[in-house]
């Protein structure tokens, strides 16, 4: 990792309040990125199981994270705690620390509903909620910003324009968001996260219920995004990960096995469970 | 596999002739609905007029209608639903969304399944000992309370079902907004089961509506009509019942068309919550 401990608590403690920290400049910033999010030593347990057996990476800052691995490697488990989704299910506890710009988010003070205003999910199944296409949007913005109705609009639009949607339904804002198609759903999906302002978007294999060119307009989204936004993606497909991110992790029962470049890790991977995954020999 | 196979043949002529028992079985139970439904026409709809919809129960011996019963029947069950539908919605919101798997939810679902196939002359006798007994006079409010009681379980158990279909990907994902418990139930979970829960609410008051046993009890019967919630109520199940017991010819010919009228309302309750359910799954 690039970056030391001493370094990244010095970050935060450096950053007054978010979300002003976004766009601050790092002095070093040329050679490392912000590390928008630790995870140190991270254990998960379902139940009695423990499904993560003490993992530590870290998500840089505006930059792409792939996980990949087998089924049941713990890849979507791992994502599923860095917004604490798994809170949703009793008998499903995590320890260790995961920090978000110093901040540990596994501790009880965290508010679960703000920590998820600030890191938003795209789920494997396009989720539209039972509404118009604009309310899918504009119902999130509600919960945290009063808005008037030329603002709300404006949101909606340049929401739906940032996913690459606007274009497909700026005449049909008022139709249920569930009669698009699965693509489009999708990009609502995306749209609907990104028009809360998140800092960091978690995408749980945002493609792998749509067809290729679907899966194309997503990919080219997600490059567009990280533009602005620390990504971290789960995906079974390993194009896919050296197509969109900078940086991979792999992952396989419960472990980290390597965690490195991307270019490095689909090029010269130093372990060798990592070559073996990756060139298709088992998974 | 050719038909000479000996094996192949006697499997076929087994499931021919399961297939034949299964459409005997199906014919008979229609056999049944349709001869109710053609009785009920052919005795009721002679005595159907305006004079059914606008005049009070006669005495023997003179015309009249049923108003009053109709009106009764109409405030009791609306009241009952209003008051059983929130009840049962809360109840089946807190088993399916709060305490799922939860011990007090095992229980409540439990002695929901008993009060859901409760004989309704027990909750007449209770609501009797209950509420009759204490303000010493019958009342059309105690005939709504008992009736609430019946809409309470068949609520509950259809919200709870309707909820539990909802996916649970649609919760995570409102949940991944920020959005606050409370709110994912009521804007996103209520709005996705709307349509099942309507329907439950409909067949709750299908049910209700023919109820006579816990009205017997509690409303008892008013000839002269009135909207007195504090007094004596009449209702058609109770009507029917009286009159169609009566040595008096035209008063079984007023309950043979309250009966059709009954039948007929059950009829389109049943199919309007049909079509909503069917709608919703498209």
């Amino acid at each position: 990792m690039n970056m030391t401990v001493a370094q990244s608590a010095a970050v935060s403690s450096a950053r007054p309040m978010q979300p002003a920290g976004a766009q601050r400049e790092m002095p070093n910033a040329q050679e490392t990125a912000h590390e928008k999010i630790s995870v140190r030593n991270l254990r998960f347990y379902y139940g009695d199981t423990l499904a993560l057996k003490g993992i530590s990476l870290p998500l840089y800052e505006r930059k792409v994270t792939a996980f990949i691995g087998p089924s049941g490697c713990g890849k979507s488990t791992l994502l599923r705690i860095l917004n604490r989704m798994y809170d949703l299910y009793p008998g499903q506890r995590a320890d260790g620390e995961v920090l978000l710009d110093g901040e540990n988010i596994l501790s009880p003070k965290q508010d679960k509903n703000l920590l998820r205003s600030r890191v938003g999910m795209v789920f494997q199944k396009p989720t539209p909620f039972p509404m118009t296409i604009y309310d899918n949007i504009a119902f999130g913005v509600r919960l945290y910003e009063k808005l008037s109705k030329a603002e709300m609009d404006e949101r909606v639009e340049s929401s739906l324009r940032r996913a690459a949607l606007w274009n497909e339904v700026k005449d049909k804002l008022g139709a249920s968001g569930q009669s698009l198609s699965g693509g489009q759903q999708q990009r609502l999906c995306i749209a609907r996260t990104v028009a809360i302002k998140p800092e960091v978007i978690l995408l749980d294999e945002p493609c792998s219920a749509l067809d290729p060119i679907s899966t194309a307009k997503i990919e080219e989204l997600i490059d567009e995004l990280k533009a602005e936004y620390t990504i971290a993606i789960v995906t079974h497909n390993m194009q896919q990960a050296a197509r969109c991110s900078e940086y991979t992790a792999f992952m396989y029962l419960g472990e980290l096995v390597e965690f490195d470049e991307t270019s490095r890790i689909f090029t010269t991977p130093s372990d060798q469970r990592t070559q073996d995954y990756i060139t298709g020999r088992f998974g | 596999m050719s038909n000479a196979n000996p094996f192949y043949g006697r499997r076929k002529s087994r499931s021919n002739l399961m297939m034949g028992l299964c459409m005997a079985a199906s014919l008979f139970g229609l056999a049944w609905l349709v001869m109710i439904l053609a009785a009920l026409l052919w005795n009721g709809v002679s005595g159907l007029s305006l004079d059914v919809f606008t005049q009070n129960t006669p005495p023997p011996g003179s015309a009249g209608g049923l108003l009053n019963a109709i009106v009764g029947s109409l405030i009791m069950t609306a009241l009952g639903v209003v008051i059983g539908t929130p009840i049962g919605i809360l109840a089946g919101t807190y088993m399916a969304e709060y305490g799922a798997h939860g011990k007090l939810s095992l229980v409540v679902r439990f002695i929901n399944d008993i009060l859901l196939s409760a004989p309704s002359i027990v909750i007449g006798l209770f609501v009797y000992e209950v509420m009759v007994v204490r303000m010493g006079h019958f009342s059309g409010f105690a005939g709504a309370v008992a009736l609430s009681i019946i809409v309470i379980p068949v609520v509950v158990r259809t919200t709870e079902d309707m909820l539990n279909l909802v996916p649970n990907q649609l919760r995570e994902a409102a949940s991944a907004l920020g959005m606050p418990r409370h709110l994912v139930i009521r804007r996103i979970a209520y709005r996705a089961a709307r349509a099942g829960m309507v329907t439950g609410v409909l067949l709750a008051i299908a049910r209700v509506s023919g109820e006579t046993a816990p009205l017997l009890f509690t409303a008892l019967n008013n000839q002269f009509g009135g909207a007195n919630l504090n007094g004596p109520m009449a209702s058609l199940p109770v009507v029917i019942f009286q009159f169609a017991l009566s040595p008096y010819k035209d008063w079984q010919q007023l309950a043979w068309t309250g009966a059709l009228i009954i039948t007929l309302s059950v009829l389109t309750l049943s199919i309007l919550a049909r079509v909503i359910a069917s709608r919703s799954r498209q």
